[in-house]
């Protein structure tokens, strides 16, 4: 019934689109006579769901006597930070000002760290409970769903998002559409704030990214379907082919030539153009060099492989490439591609110098994210690397905001980002820590030591437990 | 570097004794185990695989080999509370998964006995994480009833077995449903009925026959229900829901000699007193604190902490994500239930209960705590020396003895990560490199 909808859509939209136009332009209605070439750009946003999320009411807050981590690396101890107007202020020592009107938060004995951004949820689109209806992560109807955009599927009334603010100290996240599809399609980049709406959790101005998939499950999904593809090759040449396709669209673009609108060459066009970013859903070491030399051939570049249990295997080839690496701490055994997981991928990936990232694709350990990067840093220090742990707070919050194209936004504190701040009550690598509050964009949106400061989703309102500490 | 540390690997593999080994290890942070705070300056003495004495003022016998533990924590090994350890090489492939036997005709009389393999991977990997003692269960067969589980050791060795047949596995809930014909109320009344049967057939063998193929059980299952009955075979139930979790400690006044073990318990917090009145022991996977069904709305990880304070004795596993490769993660989730105590309205455990809920209370769950579980004389020389608190993240044994015997700590993925500490291949590939 979906692909009916979806096919009559199409048949009644016939109309051009350009890859050019800015992100963020206001949609028009589409014309039945279409104008001249040159103009289409025009016809057609690329941003028809835009974001409606705004800053929340904060006050001027000033933590001092606090450790922190910057989130590039950088640590103060005895420190001062000063959020104000949803930005971060300040950042400094014990002198550092403290404006007069600031509530000020003794940070003695406690941590202030970025927010932890985590690239890979799927809160929303398999959110709790699990039922059967909330089934809304893959579109296993086609190996290939370039045109479905997950925020379609994002329920914002998901528990999970309430437990990531308070136990996780997650203020940003990126969706992304299941694994059954070699080409799951697009993500969006989320505020972790309650809404009613998912435009009220869109992060603005963020860029879109593609969800792709290798190895197993793509293979396994339509194999069992019969139909292709259903071995590692059958994935490769649909991809391929795939992109063959989005490349003639894209020229036919590019020359300014009329094309009927396709929602998902649209999304393929934006990729090749740079402007949608690859997240890759990618085990084995090999396939991930695969993967690479297959973006190669068609001119799109890979922003991040995600899972990447054998990483460690090519963590030379991740740097030269510059790609991303998003993985677990200890994750393994569950399928035959994440055999030869290792506690010290992450480490070793960060020690070749690419840029590591600590992930989640779980409800679970989205909530504890930081204790995730802090089994890989045990780990690390183990075979004899020297990681601090400022160092390794990166992996949690400035390199997954690179992945995700906001790193001039978030993901560090420095003053002018938005002030998405968690503050912890002791060190954030240690199995006794929590966070205590937790700051988006200057608003203090989890108090631990405030009961009322704990966001209650529709569903659990009136339900055993609703309020609880979780 | 890289070749001498795997040489050493290699070596030490070989140099592992076969026997026990008599040894004192003093000096240490010692952790009986049992709840007791623990011991500064304490020793451990273990002769013939047992422990013999643990705590200060401890005497070593002369001639035993001593180890100093230079002031590190020296625990009991872990007690893995509810797990699939040693039925599961890769959970996707078939040929090696053994945790559920979908398409039998038999349930409760299945023994996960003959299905472990002990040479399998996450034995070891689990070992080196400090896991010693494992209670497994089987995941499910086409019937109500599970099968029977056991306690295992994860010994460097064939004998995996500690004690066979040493549980029965049932789920309620909405699993239970599943099986039982779809509503909670056939639930109930199918473990009613198998039981029964299996009555029946314990006083009179020749009703099976006349059953014949309207059998709700097979000869094997009613064997092993009747030890059920009979309280010999402690009965672990899989449930969730509070008022589920009611009934089911209701079951007791038609079967009185039940020996019940809660396994989940999500909503128990909310009938804490009810089970604590039936004093029945639960085991609880802590950190699952979302409504993942309608059955666990009221999920919190203060579950543990608020039934702990009510008196029931609770027993902390890790089972409601990878219950066969992750054991390891039983440090890390009681370590949580430490930190959940500075917490405004939330409840945990002191340290010295976050680690009995990890060794003792699961031995005692199921029935074996003056066996496994603790260093208290006469149990098993299980006994880990760590590089630092064990409910730290991070933390990993430096030494562990089971039944005695000192353990391999390397792992599969040790030699990967050997092999590939220089990724870039040198003369010959990595493939020469071992």
């Amino acid at each position: 019934m979906r692909r009916g909808l979806k096919g009559g859509l199409l048949a009644a939209v016939s109309l051009a689109f350009a890859g050019c136009a800015a992100a963020g332009q206001d949609a028009k209605p589409a014309s039945d006579a279409p104008p001249p070439a040159e103009k289409k750009a025009e016809r057609f946003s690329k941003d028809p769901y835009p974001s409606t999320y705004h800053a929340y009411p904060g006050r001027v807050t000033a933590v001092r006597g606090v450790t922190v981590f910057d989130g590039e690396g950088g640590r103060i101890d005895n420190g001062t930070v000063v959020l104000a107007e949803g930005k971060v202020a300040s950042v400094g020592g014990a002198d550092l000002p403290i404006p007069a009107d600031a509530a000020v938060v003794d940070g003695t004995g406690k941590y202030l760290t970025p927010g932890v951004i985590d690239v890979h949820s799927h809160l929303g689109d398999y959110p709790t409970p699990s039922v059967d209806a909330h089934d809304d992560g893959n579109e296993a109807t086609s190996p290939t769903t370039p045109e479905v955009w997950v925020e379609h599927s994002v329920w914002p009334q998901d528990p999970g998002f309430t437990r990531a603010l308070a136990n996780g100290g997650i203020t940003t996240l990126q969706i992304l559409p299941g694994s059954a599809n070699l080409i799951g399609g697009r993500s969006v980049v989320l505020k972790n704030v309650p809404a009613r709406t998912v435009q009220g959790m869109k992060f603005p101005g963020a860029t879109y990214g593609l969800k792709m998939a290798c190895g197993e499950n793509p293979k396994r999904v339509y194999g069992g379907k019969g139909r292709m593809p259903s071995t590692r090759m059958g994935n490769f040449a649909v991809d391929r082919a795939t992109w063959a396709k989005a490349a003639a669209y894209k020229k036919k673009l590019d020359e300014g030539k009329a094309v009927d609108r396709d929602l998902a060459m649209e999304t393929l066009a934006g990729v090749l153009s740079g402007e949608i970013l690859v997240h890759n859903h990618c085990y084995r070491a090999d396939e991930m060099a695969l993967v690479i030399d297959m973006s190669h051939e068609f001119g799109y570049k890979v922003t991040a492989f995600h899972h990447a249990v054998e990483a460690y295997k090519i963590a030379d080839l991740l740097e030269k490439e510059g790609i991303c690496a998003a993985m677990w701490a200890d994750w393994w055994g569950f399928k035959m591609e994440a055999y030869d997981s290792v506690p010290e991928n992450i480490a070793l990936v960060n020690r070749a110098g690419a840029c590591t990232i600590v992930h989640s694709d779980d409800e679970n350990q989205i909530q504890r994210l930081n204790q995730e990067a802090a089994k890989a840093l045990a780990a690390g220090r183990r075979m004899g690397m020297q990681i601090s742990d400022e160092q390794a707070w990166t992996w949690l919050s400035y390199n997954p905001a690179k992945a995700l194209g906001i790193a001039d936004r978030t993901g560090s504190l420095k003053p002018g980002k938005m002030a998405d701040a968690v503050l912890w009550n002791g060190n954030p690598f240690s199995a006794y820590t929590r966070p205590e509050k937790v700051w988006i964009d200057g608003a203090l949106l989890f108090d631990a030591m405030d009961p009322k400061r704990r966001p209650v989703s529709d569903f659990e309102l009136g339900q055993p437990g609703e309020g609880d500490v979780k | 570097m890289m070749r001498a540390l795997m040489l050493s690997a290699a070596a030490l593999a070989f140099a592992l004794p076969a026997a026990a080994q008599d040894v004192a290890i003093v000096n240490a942070t010692l952790v009986i185990g049992d709840g007791s705070a623990p011991i500064e300056g304490g020793s451990v003495i273990v002769r013939g695989g047992k422990v013999v004495a643990a705590g200060d003022g401890v005497v070593v016998p002369a001639g035993m080999e001593r180890i100093d533990a230079e002031g590190h924590y020296v625990t009991p090994g872990i007690v893995a509370a509810f797990s699939r350890v040693g039925l599961t090489e890769v959970d996707a492939v078939g040929g090696t998964n053994d945790r559920s036997a979908p398409r039998t005709r038999f349930s409760a009389g299945l023994d996960i006995a003959p299905a472990l393999n002990p040479m399998g991977s996450p034995i070891a990997v689990n070992r080196a994480a400090g896991v010693t003692r494992a209670i497994v269960a089987p995941g499910g067969s086409s019937n109500l009833f599970a099968g029977q589980g056991a306690v295992v050791d994860l010994a460097d060795d064939m004998d995996m077995v500690t004690r066979p047949r040493a549980l029965q596995f049932v789920a309620f809930g909405e699993a239970g449903s599943a099986k039982a014909g779809g509503s909670r109320a056939a639930t109930f009344l199918l473990f009613r009925e198998q039981l029964l049967a299996a009555r029946s057939y314990a006083r009179n063998p020749a009703v099976l026959a006349e059953w014949g193929n309207d059998a709700m059980i097979q000869r094997a299952d009613a064997d092993a229900l009747v030890r059920v009955i009979d309280g010999a075979t402690p009965l672990f139930v899989r449930v969730d829901r509070a008022a589920d979790i009611v009934n089911v400690l209701k079951l007791k006044q038609d079967f009185p000699a039940l020996k019940l073990v809660l396994v989940g318990a999500t909503e128990g917090w909310m009938v804490a007193r009810e089970i604590a009145a039936a004093k029945v022991p639960v085991l609880v996977s802590p950190l699952t604190d979302l409504p993942g069904s309608f059955e666990r709305l009221g999920a919190t990880q203060s579950n543990a902490g608020r039934m702990k304070a009510a008196g029931i004795d609770v027993a902390v596993g890790v089972f409601d994500d990878d219950d066969a490769h992750k054991m390891g993660y039983a440090t890390q989730y009681a370590g949580n239930l430490v930190g959940l105590t500075k917490m405004p309205g939330a409840s945990g455990l002191s340290w010295d209960q976050a680690f009995a809920s990890i060794s003792s209370a699961p031995a005692r769950a199921v029935g074996m705590d003056g066996q496994i579980g603790s260093l208290r004389p006469g149990r098993a020389g299980d006994v880990v020396i760590w590089d630092k608190d064990p409910l730290e993240l991070g933390s990993r044994p430096t030494a562990i003895w089971i039944d005695g015997k000192r353990q391999s700590l390397t792992t599969r993925q040790d030699r990967l990560r050997d092999r590939y500490a220089d990724p870039v291949e040198g003369a010959l590939p990595n493939a020469y490199d071992w």
